[in-house]
């Protein structure tokens, strides 16, 4: 009992650390795309002025049920894929609830928010924020691909699902990093992180100009805080478990800022140099190169590295 | 879905026809009160003022005026001011100058789906008088008879410098609590449906749009 009490309490801490770390990046990261375009851009707390402004909203209306749950399913998708990653390898405190099999429920935790949002926004009975459920569930069914193979491939090359083993196997200087012994994997794992991320060329779901913002468009006051909460978790959720794939992991909170920052800048630069794909032609793209990078990985694996 | 108001009842909607009463909500809305410990109202009132989200609906020639605000050379982000394309996120109505009569309709509907607090900005001469469309046929002249206004810009047009200026100063209210426009429509809700009725021959939606 005392045991989970502790877990439970350093999986908070970890939680708030990497909730405000989220904001922060999603804040640095808006200041860096407005430099790009010329401008001083947000301050630094505009994100948490954002979220304390719509709880302080002070009417709401709802839709039905789904339409309250649909938030809730999205930051139980960013918590549950958080829970389940250990941020720091070595680490008791940081740990989370890593166990044998971590690295398919985590996997699985990066989709449920995307289904849950889809149910909620579809409740709400706006025709954009269906239209808006019916490309992004289109898109993201065409990253999955690529980025189930590159998951596919490291686990046949380190024989584990423990994501916990992964950043062991990768321990001991930069030449271990999967990024160096299976590039071809976090080539198609990247590729599919550029369409997670939301960035140009692939954010033509959620994207202010396209029709209004996508399935969020009806969502306002606390449900809208929750969702911003949601996205600085969920992303910073994401970039970790990145970075203990493919990245070697991380030993202290110094390394997962400079490597979660420097994942997140691959999607940042291509999305400051690239306009925006139609659905079609990101699905396209999507089930084209990545997916056989994805497929060349597996071979790759079974070739030279498994047995 | 906020309580009804027991003493005036629910709105009628005269407007619909039967079917599609029971489509829509006849609640009447209720003001809001600020929060009972002083130090909060004041800190959400700073928070308020430094997170506007602006509806992006051009409603009339002013609009062009807005798209520089965004831009290198102005940057309302830095103010905490940002376009947000859909009513049910936005806090900030810019009127961006004459309103017409079908234009109004809309402005209506889409202000009254902004969720409390809700400030709205008056560009331009032609909301305050009718500027230069004083005597066409279809253009409203007391842009406030239909929509309260917390703030005025005049000019013909006002330039993204004075609209900056006009945003500082709609902060200023807000963080002082005296932008209180919400309310003010809420309390005198039959007083600006008569005034919006009177205008609008073909009122076919709720009388309050939740």
């Amino acid at each position: 009992m005392e045991y989970w009490a502790v877990k439970i309490g350093y999986f908070l801490l970890t939680l708030g650390i990497v909730t405000v770390y989220g904001l922060l990046l999603g804040a640095v990261i808006a200041r860096t795309m407005a430099k790009v375009q010329g401008r001083i851009g947000i301050p630094y707390w505009q994100p948490f002025l954002d979220i304390v402004k719509n709880l302080g909203k002070r009417t709401a209306v709802s839709h039905g049920v789904m339409f309250y749950l649909g938030p809730v399913f999205r930051i139980a998708g960013g918590i549950g894929t958080l829970a389940f990653v250990p941020v720091i390898y070595g680490s008791e405190m940081f740990a989370n609830f890593n166990f044998a099999g971590d690295l398919l429920l985590a996997v699985y935790f990066i989709f449920f928010g995307q289904l849950g949002m889809a149910l909620g926004a579809g409740e709400s009975g706006h025709p954009f924020s269906a239209i808006g459920v019916a490309r992004g569930l289109g898109q993201m069914t065409a990253f999955e691909v690529p980025f189930a193979l590159a998951i596919i491939a490291i686990v046949i090359q380190y024989d584990t699902l423990s994501i916990n083993e992964i950043v062991a196997a990768q321990q001991g200087g930069m030449s271990n990093w999967t990024l160096f012994t299976n590039p071809l994997a976090v080539a198609a794992a990247m590729l599919a992180f550029l369409g997670m991320s939301g960035y140009p060329p692939f954010d033509v779901v959620t994207a202010p100009n396209e029709i209004p913002i996508g399935p969020p468009t009806e969502y306002h006051s606390a449900y809208l805080a929750l969702m911003q909460t949601n996205r600085a978790i969920f992303a910073g959720a994401k970039l970790i478990l990145f970075m203990a794939l493919f990245f070697g992991g991380a030993t202290n909170w110094i390394e997962v800022v400079i490597k979660t920052w420097a994942i997140y800048m691959v999607a940042v630069a291509v999305g400051a140099s690239f306009p925006r794909f139609r659905v079609d032609q990101s699905i396209r793209f999507f089930l084209r190169i990545p997916t056989l990078i994805g497929m060349a990985s597996i071979a790759f694996v079974q070739i030279f590295l498994a047995g | 879905m906020m309580t009804k108001d027991k003493s005036l009842g629910p709105m009628a909607n005269e407007g619909l026809t039967a079917e599609e009463r029971d489509l829509f909500s006849d609640a009447r809305p209720v003001p809001y009160q600020p929060y009972p410990v002083e130090v909060v109202e004041k800190f959400i009132n700073w928070v308020r003022a430094n997170s506007l989200y602006m509806l992006a609906f051009g409603t009339g020639c002013g609009a062009i005026e807005l798209n520089p605000l965004m831009t290198a050379r102005y940057d309302a982000y830095r103010f905490g001011f940002q376009p947000r394309p859909t009513p049910r996120q936005a806090s900030v109505f810019m009127i961006g100058g004459y309103a017409s009569v079908k234009t109004l309709k809309r402005i209506i509907r889409s202000y009254e789906q902004m969720q409390g607090p809700k400030f709205v900005i008056a560009l331009g001469i032609c909301p305050v008088n009718g500027g230069m469309y004083w005597d066409s046929y279809n253009t409203v002249n007391q842009f406030d008879l239909y929509i309260p206004v917390d703030l005025y810009i005049t000019g013909c047009m006002p330039r993204p410098e004075v609209l900056l200026a006009g945003v500082l100063e709609l902060k200023k209210k807000i963080k002082e609590g005296r932008a209180d426009g919400h309310n003010r429509y809420i309390e005198n809700l039959d007083w600006y449906k008569a005034n919006q009725k009177r205008i609008i021959k073909n009122w076919d939606m709720p009388d309050y749009s939740w």
